[in-house]
């Protein structure tokens, strides 16, 4: 076969290496270099997880017992706000569209930074200050309206709402203007024959997230404007005394919140179209169906608000119509899920640590999404709604989801960001114990929900207590696992092998640059090529790593011509 | 925003100064830039339009009380507002195509009267809400009017000397600045520093418009109160004003609503304005106000009672949305205010060209957008029948 290595990207001399080529706090806190503010993103929103994940673990472990074990009821309702509101509002919403998504977005365009840098920056800093609002109402006095800040309770309270809903409305402009730059970014960078339908999936993953953060966080910025207009101001218009109706907080704060539910889990799917087919080798199932899903998701997204509300006093004919168009939406996510399946079907399926994540992913969604459907029906969500089946539900979907798709791209693409390889052994046993210590945390919850467990007490009946303590000791395997997989990207960072320009053998353009790549990403625009064609990848066993064979193309000289001998 | 891709960095494209080096070319960065102002506007439509689905919202439900309170408001400042909003745009306009033709002149002009009419339209409005603020008609919890539409209080509001601390400050530094410039002979600082202080100067022109227009309505209302006699007042409640608002009301309606106005009107005397701010903090709802009012004869035929109509619940919730909708409204004026400052400085370096005007371009599509949202806030909060 004549063939030759695309060597034109592989040649790039180290001192390049984004991670090295300027050095000083400075050169990172100023960097307009997505790839150095997407690390910075991984390492804030990873903080912030570690804070939630803590709290997290503090909950289960009051609740091991029916009555107090060391928090106090108005103690409890601190820190399962601030569980909620720090997961949400700094993790997941900016964990794979701004640490992944800015790392990823334009290298798989084959571009040299997104559209607007200074404006990822910025975004980057909106994020950090909307974090210090939200540790300052922490160590204030504690919040404890829930992380949705309902009204009447939220205007009422003596809580620190105003520096809390500020953090909010901070944190929503970094989202914003983060879906900004990634809608500019794809449609006017993309590079010379990548056309839409060529775009890896990932990349149509983020475009719908991207559309829902730029329609949906403006109101979500109003909503919590107007609360706090409402709490410093008393504008009434959420206070029944003077006319207004706290339901309208409901439905401003859900129109929100329910597409912002599409930005947490779409990255996540857009991350395991990418591993599915990379680690089976085979081309993705059902490419079309699965970009034009995401699309789908997002639209559905904006309309199903309702079923938050079910028992918030709608008219019967709304409920019905909400609930018949949450339906809708099991139909795109189902799609996605099929043709992963697909996917592997006849593929060979490496058992790669990223895989292992990805499997899980499947199951855990599904569960999450099928659970949906009890939620979902008029009949079965008023004996559940806010219940513990609620609660493992989303936490199905959340972490199982998300979480999992997430820590499944991390491992994904962390040769590619750090240079280093992780230790396989280890990455797959973090992922066993996380899988197991997942479904033993909130299998019980579903138990539990559906035998009436109400949900956000810090105090229950004794019959609870046996699945409580098995939700408990889930909780903890799940903190465990955690901690070994950060074990192993830590000890990656320290001992880690050289990465391969290709360790998986992916055939989306980021692999086609170094390990870690340079400041530039690419010296010249690379040629574009199906996504997911992997047929020209060959493995080689001196690197470990795949390399691209580019069929020799006439048209396009691959080496300077030699120099005319006179 | 426009800033982002605006000045870019100068790395490899040497003979594009203006080009940033992740562009290839200049019509990318200028789609790229254009598309994200739209994207931008688009947000900035949602943000209004949780406001604007609570106005509908409330209106539908209470449409008597919007009616009502909708006639407080300046129907005349507001048109004149509206026509300075729509003058800003045309010269805004003018300004793009300045940039697009190089000229420079022409751009620093168009921008400068773009400020002007920005900063006219707050004038106006200062005069408008510190209006409202002396007749207490505040948020819903603050709510204490008990005045009908068309009521005057004498004088100027203490508010507006507050409101008017800013601008007074900018005229005077403008002022000494354009004035450094001058001796200097630094001809392109005194190019920024001659529109500021015209800016700085517009925000009083549309303060005396404001006055002038409140005041000649109150002529045609309050009959024999002459303007100066308004103006002379230290706004201390007195009986002049009372008289002022028996006989505004009088006019309109026949002798039965004038007792109602008499009454409410001594309500008011009993506290002199510089209380208000002290009221508006200590009793959220006062609803114990309303207790002489109650058994009057209707006010408006055909219009709600003022028992039921003139309360914290009612009016107030329109005036909450009102304070709202055109606050926010105001913020952006401010905002673009800012960023048409850093086009003007850009302006008179000469920044801007036939190749180059993005900038300019995508401010303008944002300054039409606010100009916009005036549009739509003026007939829906002024124009209610």
């Amino acid at each position: 076969m004549s063939a030759t290595a695309t060597s034109a990207n592989y040649s790039q001399p180290d001192s390049d290496n984004f991670l090295i080529n300027s050095k000083g706090f400075l050169s990172w806190a100023l960097t307009l270099d997505h790839k150095r503010i997407g690390l910075m993103y991984l390492i804030g929103v990873m903080s912030a997880f570690f804070v939630a994940g803590i709290l997290a673990l503090v909950i289960r472990a009051e609740l091991m017992t029916p009555g107090k074990m060391f928090l106090t009821n108005q103690q409890y309702n601190q820190v399962f706000t601030l569980h909620g509101a720090i997961m949400v509002f700094l993790f997941i919403i900016p964990s794979v569209p701004a640490a992944l998504g800015n790392f990823l977005v334009p290298i798989m365009l084959g571009a040299k930074d997104v559209a607007f840098p200074r404006l990822n920056l910025g975004s980057f800093y909106l994020w950090v200050t909307g974090a210090i609002f939200f540790l300052s109402a922490m160590l204030w006095t504690g919040l404890d309206t829930g992380w949705t800040f309902y009204t009447p309770y939220s205007t009422t309270t003596s809580g620190p709402v105003v520096a809390a809903t500020m953090g909010v409305f901070i944190l929503g402009f970094s989202s914003i203007f983060t879906g900004l730059n990634f809608i500019v970014t794809i449609n006017t960078m993309r590079p010379p024959g990548m056309s839409w339908f060529k775009m890896p999936l990932f990349l149509w993953a983020t475009y719908a997230t991207s559309i829902i953060q730029v329609l949906a966080t403006p109101v979500l910025g109003i909503t919590v404007l107007l609360l706090a207009a409402e709490r410093v101001l008393k504008i009434g218009i959420f206070d029944p005394q003077f006319n207004g109706d706290p339901v309208t907080y409901q439905h401003f704060f859900w129109f929100y919140s329910h597409p912002a539910v599409y930005i947490m889990i779409l990255p996540g799917m857009g991350i395991i179209s990418e591993l599915m087919s990379v680690h089976s080798h085979k081309s993705i199932f059902g490419y079309r169906f699965i970009a034009y899903s995401s699309i789908a998701i997002a639209l559905f997204g904006f309309l199903v608000w309702g079923h938050h509300m079910f028992t918030s006093g709608m008219a019967n004919v709304t409920t019905i119509i909400f609930s018949a168009l949450t339906f809708t939406v099991s139909i795109p996510s189902a799609i996605k899920v099929f043709n992963w399946l697909a996917t592997m079907y006849k593929g060979t399926v490496q058992l790669n640590t990223p895989m292992c994540y990805s499997l899980s992913f499947i199951f855990l969604f599904t569960i999450g999404g099928l659970t949906g459907l009890w939620l979902g029906a008029l009949s079965t969500d008023r004996p559940l709604h806010d219940t513990y089946f609620v609660v493992a539900h989303f936490h199905y979907v959340m972490v199982g989801g998300t979480l999992v798709g997430f820590l499944g791209g991390v491992f994904h693409w962390w040769p590619k960001m750090t240079g280093k390889m992780f230790s396989e052994f280890w990455g797959k046993i973090s992922c066993l114990l996380i899988f197991i210590g997942f479904n033993a945390t909130f299998l019980p919850q579903f138990v539990l929900g559906s035998r009436g467990m109400p949900r956000r007490y810090a105090r229950y009946v004794e019959e609870f207590q046996e699945l409580h303590q098995w939700s408990t000791y889930g909780a903890f395997l799940l903190g465990f696992g955690l901690f070994v997989a950060l074990g192993v990207v830590i000890h990656s960072l320290m001992r880690g092998r050289k990465a391969p320009p290709n360790p998986w053998g992916g055939a989306t353009l980021e692999w086609q640059c170094t390990s870690p790549p340079p400041y530039y990403n690419f010296l010249n625009p690379p040629a574009v090529n199906d996504p997911y064609d992997y047929l020209p990848l060959e493995y080689r066993d001196e690197e470990r790593g795949w390399e691209y064979v580019r069929p020799e193309a006439p048209s396009v000289p691959t080496s300077e011509p030699e120099p005319a001998k006179s | 925003m426009s800033h982002d891709d605006a000045h870019g960095g100068h790395g490899d494209h040497d003979h594009l100064p203006f080009l940033a080096h992740h562009f290839d070319d200049p019509e990318q960065q200028f789609d790229s830039g254009k598309l994200g102002m739209w994207l931008f506007l688009v947000t900035e439509v949602l943000f209004f339009s949780g406001m604007f689905c609570a106005y509908a919202l409330y209106r539908s439900l209470h449409p008597e009380v919007w009616t009502f309170a909708s006639q407080f408001l300046n129907a005349t400042l507001g048109a004149f507002n509206t026509g300075v909003l729509l003058f800003s745009s045309l010269s805004m306009a003018w300004g793009v195509r300045c940039a697009q033709l190089r000229q420079r002149t022409g751009l620093v002009i168009s921008l400068a009267i773009t400020l002007g009419c920005a900063s006219m339209f707050l004038g106006v409005k200062a005069i408008e809400y510190t209006h409202k603020w002396e007749l207490g008609l505040l948020p819903a919890g603050a709510y204490e009017s008990q005045f009908l539409p068309g009521a005057h209080h004498a004088g100027l509001s203490s508010w507006l000397y507050v409101l008017s601390a800013v601008p007074a400050l900018c005229v005077i530094g403008f002022g000494i600045w354009y004035g450094l410039a001058m001796v200097k002979k630094d001809k392109q600082t005194s190019e920024i520093a001659g529109p500021l202080l015209v800016t700085a100067l517009c925000y009083f022109l549309g303060v005396f418009i404001g006055v002038a227009f409140e005041s000649a309505e109150a002529g045609e209302h309050g009959g024999d109160h002459s303007v100066a006699a308004h103006a002379t007042d230290d706004h201390s409640g007195d009986a002049h004003e009372d008289d002022g608002h028996t006989t505004d009301g009088g006019d309109d309606h026949d002798a039965a609503t004038d007792e109602g106005h008499s009454d409410s009107g001594d309500h008011s005397s009993d506290e002199p304005d510089g209380e208000h701010s002290e009221d508006q903090a200590s009793h959220g709802a006062p609803p114990g106000k309303l207790v002489s009012t109650e058994g009057d004869g209707p006010v408006v035929p055909g219009a709600p009672r003022e028992a039921e109509i003139d309360q914290a619940g009612g009016a107030g919730l329109f005036f909450s949305i009102y304070y709202c909708m055109t606050g926010v409204h105001a913020i952006h004026i401010l905002g673009g205010m800012v960023v048409l400052t850093w086009l003007l400085v850009r302006a008179t370096k000469d920044h801007f060209n036939e190749e180059y005007f993005g900038p300019v371009d995508y401010v303008g599509l944002y300054w039409h957008l606010v100009d916009l949202i005036w549009i739509y806030l003026f007939p829906l909060l002024y124009l209610i029948t």
